[in-house]
């Protein structure tokens, strides 16, 4: 065996500049040149200045803007160097009494009946923490809520949140979903207080 | 199930298929014995000189033993190179985090974990890893633990096609073969489709904005696209971030999604192709095809379903889970919207089928019976297609052990592509078979009667054994996917994980090349009446019925303790 470690060692010297260090300068360069908005990031601009990437999503309470799903990333939820998710099992007591809270909350925020079943995305926290979307249904529930913050017309709201609808890719690939930080965007450009 | 759904699924399977029939050949001619290959032109230059800096003859074969030692000492040396990059980050450069020098228990977890292929993380990349340690440690070993495999696997095939010869290869040369004229293309076509779409691509220090409601957000940057790619290619499945697949800058959308199963599919699926080639008898491929096909299948059919059915305890606290054009509903816990509930099912079925173990949701809160699918995928050894060569041997090693039972059932000496199947190869056949479970159900047995192991668990009752379990499960089959609310920093964790995933490493491919070096001595016996015939659907019932029970009679028990009484006592 001994006969084997200098090819071992010339070995892995090799590969890791083939590899380690040509490839991924080789991606990262046709990538700055043809995907350079998406290579650093997908970062979104308003005025001029960065408040985030389309991709991440990020805290709003305000009950002007809709509200993104739970998230278990950070201490305060969408802390992008904390990305993660509860992991909680399906029937862990501490995952029930969670989502407990969060409906009764949900409704009370949205001014829904008591007893409204509410959208499961609004109540559990994604696999990543920065999940950017909310399900449609999401979206309209909360519709009204932002409409009176605004003091707009409900119908107005709901428009927007249908432009910003994503539906399946191809037709077919993934879920519909609502884009939490452009959705918020599209409502500050339209204006209202 | 939506329609969207089952076209999902059959938008994989198609890709699948015309992959394996387009790849296959190709892969037939990177490890085939004709001295022409497509890509010469390009390949061979850099291999020449690849092998003229390393010293190796690529003319000179090797014995099974020698071929072993080199695997054992590329993978040493290796792992001892990426252990130093870890210990040594904060003095090395391409590190505009500042991130401090890995601890040594961590270190060394994380060393094994890579080089096994296993990629189980006890770290959280975004706040661990500078971008040098990514790209150029871990990143690299996504590569070559991959070439490492389909090594052996090649390996295996020669043992199975040559007659009365010493030599079943060149490692070196498999090794570099693999890394150049598979992985290396195919990843960077794969990264620059991932770029495309959203994933980053950069060697930015993380950068703070402030959000539109005015607090503070620290994006991370890094070279994640080229580690994607590979890390899905090379069934690895260490994510540069956390969350792994579900984390939007590593896979922004379901396109992204679907290339990522395709790529962790591909090239195992494709190598029983290359092996039907190899052999020459195209029927042996499709019927190992075939077994893995429909274990993969039967998983997908099993997740996607169930976790689209949602969990019933929080329908009981007023959350809707129903499927409607408005909302895809389903256990969303731990699932992105933009995957949705099936997208997750389909992800968890595919990155445990293989050795992958990359992540687009979170396995721990998948319903009882939905999180026993990537659990039992692993069990079965991960042949459904599993690793890059590893799934192809381990389903050969299945396929040696149903001629071995069809033999007993006639009395006669087994034979497999005219190939006795004797003591010696049964022996290591069995040695094969026993290991991991062993190492799972000792190590696991262990842990929950430990008070430091078990204060890990996030989870309490039988889903805190099933947490247990699936952490030995995936580190001693290499997978690395987790019930991840273990927290497995630890000292016990760091090390017995550590040892399990050498276990399930070396202590499988070592017997597998023994058993190509005996099979490659000896002269195959032309078919006779007696003789078994391993070219037919019946034989690929038999060897996917072999696989299930084996692991079946293995596993029951612990899955019968964990999932299956969770299922029951928690009204699913």
């Amino acid at each position: 065996m001994r006969r084997q470690l200098l090819p071992a060692l010339a070995m892995t010297l090799c590969l890791t500049v083939l590899v380690g260090v040509m490839y991924p300068l080789a991606v990262s360069g046709a990538a700055g040149i043809f995907f350079s908005h998406t290579a650093s990031g997908s970062f979104v601009r308003r005025d001029g200045r960065v408040v985030g990437s389309a991709l991440l999503g990020q805290n709003f309470t305000d009950p002007k803007y809709f509200w993104p799903r739970p998230s278990a990333a950070g201490a305060d939820g969408y802390d992008g160097l904390a990305s993660g998710a509860s992991n909680l099992g399906p029937s862990n007591p501490k995952l029930l009494d969670t989502v407990k809270e969060r409906v009764a909350a949900y409704r009370e925020a949205n001014h829904l009946a008591a007893d409204a079943p509410v959208p499961v995305d609004a109540v559990t926290g994604s696999g990543s923490g920065l999940d950017p979307a909310i399900s449609v249904a999401n979206a309209r529930l909360q519709t009204r809520r932002v409409a009176l913050a605004r003091r707009l017309d409900p119908d107005e709201v709901l428009k927007v949140v249908a432009a910003h609808t994503q539906t399946r890719q191809w037709g077919f690939l993934g879920e519909d979903s609502v884009n939490v930080l452009e959705l918020n965007l599209a409502l500050d450009r339209l204006g209202g207080s | 199930m939506t329609l969207a759904g089952w076209m999902q699924l059959a938008a994989l399977v198609a890709a699948v298929v015309v992959s394996t029939r387009l790849l296959g050949p190709y892969l037939a001619k990177v490890y085939g014995d004709e001295r022409r290959a497509p890509g010469d032109r390009i390949f061979l230059p850099v291999e020449r000189a690849i092998y003229r800096a390393c010293r190796v003859d690529p003319d000179r074969e090797q014995r099974w033993t020698v071929y072993a030692y080199s695997l054992l000492a590329f993978s040493a040396v290796s792992g001892l190179v990426l252990y130093a990059q870890l210990r040594l980050q904060g003095h090395l450069p391409l590190n505009p985090d500042g991130m401090k020098a890995v601890p040594a228990g961590l270190s060394f977890n994380t060393a094994v974990s890579f080089l096994t292929n296993t990629n189980w993380q006890n770290y959280s990349g975004e706040s661990t890893m500078s971008h040098l340690t990514q790209m150029g440690g871990l990143a690299v070993h996504n590569f070559v633990s991959a070439a490492c495999g389909a090594a052996v696997a090649v390996a295996l095939i020669r043992g199975l096609v040559r007659r009365r010869s010493n030599t079943i290869g060149n490692f070196w040369v498999d090794l570099t073969r693999t890394t150049t004229r598979v992985l290396l293309p195919l990843a960077f076509a794969g990264a620059m489709v991932l770029v495309s779409q959203g994933v980053v691509q950069n060697f930015h220090a993380t950068r703070t904005v402030k959000t539109v409601e005015g607090a503070t957000q620290s994006i991370p940057g890094g070279p994640v696209a080229s580690q994607e790619a590979i890390k899905n290619l090379g069934e690895n499945g260490g994510g540069p971030y956390n969350a792994n697949a579900a984390h939007p800058l590593e896979n922004p959308n379901p396109i992204t999604d679907l290339l990522i199963m395709w790529l962790i599919l591909a090239i195992p699926f494709a190598l029983t192709f290359a092996y039907g080639r190899m052999v020459k008898d195209q029927k042996q491929g499709w019927v190992v095809f075939a077994a893995m096909f429909a274990l993969w299948l039967v998983g997908a059919l099993i997740a996607m379903p169930l976790e689209a059915g949602g969990n019933p305890n929080l329908s009981a606290l007023g959350a809707n889970q129903q499927t409607t054009a408005l909302q895809s509903g389903g256990n969303m816990e731990g699932k992105e919207i933009r995957f949705g509930a099936v997208g997750c099912g389909l992800f968890a079925d595919t990155t445990t089928g293989t050795s992958t173990g990359s992540i687009n949701c979170a396995h721990d809160s998948m319903v009882p019976l939905g999180g026993a699918v990537p659990l039992v995928n692993m069990m079965l050894g991960e042949i459904s297609p599993g690793g890059t060569g590893s799934g192809l041997y381990g389903m050969l090693i299945f396929a040696l052990t149903s001629v071995f039972i069809a033999g007993l059932m006639v009395g006669r000496t087994p034979e497999y592509l005219g190939k006795k199947i004797q003591a010696v190869e049964m022996k290591l056949v069995v040695l094969y078979l026993l290991v991991v479970p062993i190492a799972i159900l000792s190590f696991a047995g262990a842990s929950v009667l430990l008070k430091t192991a078990l204060s890990s668990l996030g989870n309490g009752g039988p889903h805190g054994l099933s947490e247990m379990v699936y952490a030995f499960t995936s580190v001693s089959n290499n997978n690395g996917s987790a019930f991840a609310g273990l927290s497995g920093n630890t000292q016990w964790f760091n090390t017995t994980f550590g040892l399990c995933m050498l276990i399930g490493r070396f202590l499988l491919m070592v017997p597998v090349l023994a058993i190509a070096g005996s099979l490659a001595r000896k002269q195959p016996v032309p078919p006779s009446a007696g003789t078994f015939p391993t070219g037919t659907p019946l034989f690929a019932a038999l060897l996917t019925a072999v696989v299930v029970i084996v692991v079946g009679l293995t596993y029951f028990p612990v899955v019968a303790l964990g999932p299956i009484v969770e299922h029951l006592a928690g009204k699913f």
